[in-house]
């Protein structure tokens, strides 16, 4: 993915972007890439111990959960829809998974996966079939799914489980697993959109619904399948972040993920207008907002200076995308 | 007025209102205006014509604050002038009615003819009687009848554009911009219009005309200029300009190889060519209340038929049924035979009926993809293999077809929202070829493309039944129906009024079974 950057410098995008329409197009396409450059780059000057690989151990586990749940919210959004319900499918996830834990750790990450894909095709039929707005059917999953996931396992649970430790814990090649797994699901998703039909088909009920209707294009099954692979990987992210954690934690797990998942989509350049999806700037993205958080703090300065930042940069990308909206 | 116009062409003439001089405006690797000139006076009525892609989009949106020259001056009321934004040159007085209508579709008609200066009752609260009352009397000059209580979608479009009219009109213009106002309207209600800009025309304002049915150029318009490829073509007189004359300084082509080739492209030398065969498509009694009233329609191989009817007869909405786009109350659409699951686009398509929609921003295009993504969204399942497509694949189609059907674009990467209308709907068309259709529904192919994509497209339909494929034609344009139809069906208020074939398809014979009926 860095390949596409190498060879232009970070400029700094608020300057170029008074220039010209080619520097708005640029800037939109590259610009998350070549700021996640410049912040690397800040911080192998200025941060002592940056480079070492505990340091980048850390960073990349703790934004793992956050790639994996954009990865679906990218999609979902790619068809003018959004997806509220990810951080309490979370939350059932986890649950689940100690429920199950029982009958051995994969039988327990089938059960939680198989549990979010029938949230996520609740939302899908909500929003392909009734016709109710997704903001508005899966906020009612957001609020209704937590609550479940709290009658399921109401407090905190520790187990000791050593398959479901070692998913959590354990590195290849000094990578954690759980790296290697968002990386593994961020090609597949990228393999999905871009090379097979039915990512074609995403976006161009994104683009145009009616149009893609009378094309003769499924639309309502395919809606109905982006929420469930939204559902499905946000349970697997909850499986994930509940290995991590060695204990299911359905209260707080996952608790506005959903508002970091759809930052890390926006930051990376995909038009909350539906009709496109830009999967590694969504990757990008998650990073870029993990990478800046650990810079201020390396730095001494306080989480509310963070919170500042992430919005100008919010901003930032949202104006990028207006302006490539009315060339 | 006629004359006094044509003594200030040949003269220095009153002071035009709203003058370019030499404006250039370029877009990245196009040069869409290149030093055109044009002066507005008041009180002309002044066509703007030329083909899509011409610059006259830009020229209009260089007047009306939407872009800014990059080079040469505007001038309005005899002072340079530079308007930041739409706004302000609306508020300096220049209106502008565009293709697409540009009003609030759920506010109430009165709403949106008076929007930002309703009549106010004590404490500045929104005299809803008064606002009303008023509606109904300007509407009425505009020959609309309707409740202006009614939320505005619920109105056709024809009088949708009205509306638009109407506001324009009334808000103090100097300077009036019409950009294909006629595209969607009823004969009637052009009548209607073309007596608004005469009385435009003596209260001395002046309006841009811009159109591409030259029977309306001639009927209003006293001066003419022709733009080509981004530079001023011609400019002067209409009168004693003659017709072929100027759809030659339009193309840029050779006077007698237009004259040759006809005012449209169809070439019906071979009729008729159906006889015999069994119906590739047959729909029997389509009904939906208020819409359909037992609609029967067949198509057979190699056949042309037309739709005929005024706005609104039902012949959309009978193309949107065959593929299933319209829920029915009753009747049934058989192809090759078998009945059609009805309510599925999808299984119609896999049966061989596809639609050209009306609206081709709203139902065709899907704007945020590019031409090659266009052209190729509804033969993807074919195009791949257990649901990978493959690029291969679709790049000899889409290769196969843009050259087939002359679409210019810069790349097919480009995308398609970038093109010109005429483009647009090539695009439109490849898609539906690209998946090898047996009966195509075309409803207005050639509205509001230029003059040239205009004949291509026609010769393409003319080829592609030849070739065996049978086509349903929707044309509000008689001459475009009567030259490319083998056969023409015509409706009214939903229901079939007639059947004219042979020699029996002429504009009169259309226009006078429409008038039989509605005489009865």
């Amino acid at each position: 993915m860095a390949e596409l950057t190498h060879d232009r410098g970070g400029r700094p995008a608020g300057r170029a972007a008074v220039l010209k329409p080619q520097v708005y197009a640029w800037v939109q396409d590259y610009g998350v890439y070549a700021a996640v450059l410049a912040l690397l780059l800040f911080n192998v000057l200025f941060t002592p111990h940056f480079l070492d690989a505990a340091n980048f151990r850390t960073q990349l586990v703790q934004v793992t959960p956050i790639v994996i749940v954009s990865l679906g919210m990218a999609l979902v959004i790619g068809t003018q829809g959004i997806d509220l319900s990810v951080g309490s499918v979370m939350a059932l996830a986890a649950a689940l998974t100690v429920l199950y834990l029982g009958y051995g750790w994969l039988p327990a990450l089938v059960v939680a996966v198989i549990g979010g894909a029938v949230v996520g095709a609740a939302g899908g039929a909500l929003v392909a079939y009734v016709g109710v707005q997704p903001i508005v059917a899966t906020l009612a999953l957001l609020v209704g799914v937590r609550g479940l996931a709290n009658v399921l396992v109401p407090q905190l649970v520790e187990f000791r489980n050593p398959g479901l430790i070692a998913l959590g814990s354990s590195s290849v090649a000094g990578i954690p697993v759980i790296v290697l797994i968002a990386a593994a699901l961020t090609v597949i998703v990228l393999f999905v959109v871009r090379r097979t039909t039915f990512g074609r088909q995403v976006v161009a009920i994104g683009g145009n619904r009616s149009a893609s209707e009378l094309s003769g294009l499924p639309v309502k099954r395919v809606l109905l399948t982006v929420y469930v692979i939204s559902g499905l990987l946000a349970a697997l992210a909850g499986v994930l972040a509940t290995a991590r954690l060695q204990a299911s934690d359905p209260t707080s797990l996952g608790q506005f993920i959903e508002l970091s998942a759809i930052t890390a989509v926006v930051v990376g350049g995909t038009p909350l207008t539906g009709g496109r999806i830009r999967v590694l700037s969504t990757v990008m993205g998650a990073l870029l907002m993990q990478l800046l958080a650990a810079t201020l703090i390396k730095h001494n300065l306080p989480q509310s200076w963070t919170q500042m930042v992430q919005a100008v940069i919010i901003l930032a990308a949202v104006y990028a995308t207006r302006k490539r909206g009315t060339r | 007025m006629r004359r006094t116009e044509l003594t200030a062409d040949s003269v220095a003439g009153p002071e035009p209102v709203l003058e370019a001089r030499g404006v250039t405006k370029r877009f990245p690797g196009v040069l869409a205006l290149d030093g055109v000139s044009l002066a507005l006076r008041p009180g002309e009525v002044h066509a703007l014509v030329g083909e899509n892609g011409a610059g006259k989009s830009t020229l209009i949106k260089v007047f009306t604050g939407v872009y800014r020259p990059d080079g040469g001056e505007l001038r309005y009321r005899g002072a340079p002038a530079a308007f930041a934004t739409p706004m302000d040159a609306q508020h300096a007085g220049i209106s502008t009615i565009y293709q697409e209508v540009n009003l609030v579709p759920m506010m109430s008609v009165a709403r949106n003819l008076l929007l930002g200066r309703e009549p106010r009752g004590r404490f500045g609260v929104i005299d809803a009687a008064a606002m009303y009352g008023e509606a109904e009397r300007v509407l009425a000059g505009y020959g609309v009848e309707t409740d202006v209580r009614r939320p505005l979608r619920t109105l056709g479009v024809g009088a949708q554009q009205m509306v638009a009219l109407a506001r324009a009109v009334s808000v103090d213009a100097r300077v009036v911009i019409m950009d294909e106002p006629t595209s969607s309207l009823e004969p009637r209600e052009v009548e209607t219009l073309f007596g608004v800009i005469a009385k435009l025309r003596e209260r001395g304002i002046a309006v841009m005309y811009v159109s591409h049915r030259l029977d309306e150029l001639y009927r209003v318009c006293d001066r003419v200029t022709v733009l080509r490829d981004g530079r001023l073509a011609h400019t002067g007189p209409l009168a004693g300009l003659d017709r072929l004359r100027l759809i030659a300084l339009m193309l840029g082509r050779d006077l007698d190889e237009v004259r040759s080739a006809g005012l449209t492209s169809f070439d019906r030398a071979g009729q008729p060519r159906a006889n015999g065969q069994a119906p590739v498509v047959e729909a029997r009694g389509l009904t939906r209340r208020h819409v359909l009233d037992g609609v029967d329609v067949s198509v057979r191989p190699g056949e042309v038929v037309g739709l005929g009817g005024l706005l609104g007869a039902g012949r959309t909405e009978t193309a949107k049924a065959i593929v299933g786009a319209l829920p029915l109350d009753g009747g049934q659409v058989l192809v090759a035979g078998a009945p059609l699951r009805g309510g599925s686009t999808a299984a119609a398509i896999r049966a061989g009926v596809s639609l050209l929609p009306e609206d081709r921003k709203a139902e065709g295009i899907i704007p945020t993809l590019s031409v090659r993504e266009n052209i190729a969204l509804a033969a993807l399942p074919a195009l791949g293999r257990a649901g990978v497509v493959s690029e291969a694949r679709i790049d000899k189609v889409v290769e196969i077809f843009m050259r087939r059907l002359r679409i210019k674009a810069a790349s097919p990467h480009q995308l398609v929202s970038e093109l010109s209308g005429g483009n647009q709907q090539k695009v439109l068309l490849a898609r539906w070829l690209a998946v090898r259709p047996k009966v195509l529904l075309l409803d207005e192919p050639t509205r509001g493309i230029d003059v040239g994509a205009k004949a291509e497209v026609q010769a393409l339909i003319d080829e592609l039944a030849r070739e065996g494929l049978g086509v349903l034609l929707i044309s509000s344009d008689l001459e475009e129906l009567v030259e490319g139809a083998d056969r023409i069906l015509v409706l009214r208020e939903g229901a079939v009024v007639g059947e004219l074939s042979g020699d029996e398809v002429t504009e009169e014979r259309i226009m006078a079974t429409i008038a039989e009926q509605a005489d009865g």
